[in-house]
């Protein structure tokens, strides 16, 4: 299935260059409609606000007051939200880490600093090719 | 009489004279003094045995504490909590509100490629598209430096909790040097040198700018 270039993409970190960043990578990787959220809150809100029409969600972990992983065990708990496919993107690169999100459901995990073509790559993985 | 009188003297002399003098007066042929009947005798010497150690061991902890104190003082534990740690953190700060307006700026500048890639063909547009996501790719690094200089912060809070346990457990007193009058009229009249002149960078809001300091200059005039 063609992966639609048009869904929205909810990317969550607590640094605004970073979720700049984020959102040129995105954007250079044909996907336009990108909204924001600074912590695992805001995120839910705003995942909740929209029923679950987010088509990815993109987050970092080390976040107040709620975290990344916070986050995701939220979203994997919520029947309208679990469907979501939900990719860390941490500096957490500790076996430990991975693990854990790997047990709450984490769809894939990329190490900060990290690549165009390696969010391209986990995206793929994730979503399908595009 | 007399001999009374000197009987009442002997007694009343403190145990230590009563020590030194008792064999010279053997020696002389003397009377000899009064001593404490013998059960007494056995429980004084019973004490001062026993003293003998937990006192010499009471003060070498003193000493170790005195020490110790002494030590602490002279780091001075107070411009560690007031000066360094806080100063340290405000340059910390400072270099991650640097890079992020750095890296901001730097993206605008993508920005701006990015709306002129329509008016360039397409190889030169695929071609700013490379290089744009390359510089994005690079601006990552301020959110991993803003991270690892968190750390530190954490750190150095981490150490001045730490110092102020321990001027709160030596006291605030025993640690805070008293700064004499002499003392403050040497460091009032301490003239400056050239390496004192070298602070480095100051922080935004205690840096003068570009307007003062020619005002400055001008003043000189």
């Amino acid at each position: 299935m063609a992966v639609d270039m048009n869904m929205n993409v909810l990317i969550v970190d607590d640094y605004k260059t970073m979720l700049r960043i984020i959102r040129n990578l995105l954007r250079q990787l044909g996907f336009e409609n990108v909204d924001e959220a600074t912590d695992g809150t805001q995120a839910l809100e705003k995942l909740k606000e929209n029923n679950g029409e987010f088509g990815l969600v993109i987050s970092d972990w080390n976040m107040e007051p709620m975290t990344g992983i916070e986050l995701l065990r939220h979203v994997r708990a919520d029947d309208k939200l679990k469907h979501i496919p939900f990719i860390m993107v941490t500096a957490e690169s500790k076996s430990e880490n991975v693990i854990a999100a790997k047990e709450a459901g984490v769809s894939n995990y990329i190490v900060k600093p990290f690549n165009a073509d390696t969010l391209k790559s986990k995206m793929v993985s994730v979503l399908g090719d595009f | 009489m007399a001999g009374r009188k000197s009987k009442t003297a002997t007694v009343n002399k403190p145990k230590a004279s009563q020590k030194t003098t008792a064999p010279s007066a053997a020696k002389r042929g003397a009377n000899p003094p009064t001593v404490a009947p013998p059960a007494n005798r056995k429980r004084v010497q019973a004490i001062s045995a026993a003293d003998v150690d937990v006192y010499a061991e009471l003060e070498r902890l003193s000493a170790y504490i005195d020490a110790a104190r002494r030590e602490i003082a002279l780091i001075h534990p107070e411009d560690v909590k007031e000066e360094y740690v806080p100063g340290a953190t405000d340059q910390l700060d400072a270099v991650v509100e640097a890079t992020a307006d750095a890296t901001n700026a730097i993206m605008d500048c993508c920005d701006e490629i990015h709306d002129v890639m329509g008016d360039v063909s397409p190889s030169v547009g695929t071609k700013l598209t490379n290089v744009t996501t390359r510089i994005y790719e690079a601006c990552t690094f301020q959110d991993i430096t803003g991270q690892r200089i968190g750390k530190v912060v954490s750190a150095l809070k981490n150490i001045e909790a730490r110092v102020d346990a321990l001027v709160l457990a030596f006291g605030d007193e025993t640690v805070k040097p008293q700064k004499t009058a002499g003392a403050r009229k040497s460091a009032k009249n301490k003239k400056t040198t050239d390496a004192d002149l070298l602070e480095g960078p100051q922080l935004s809001e205690k840096a003068k700018n570009q307007a003062e300091i020619d005002d400055l200059l001008a003043s000189f005039d």
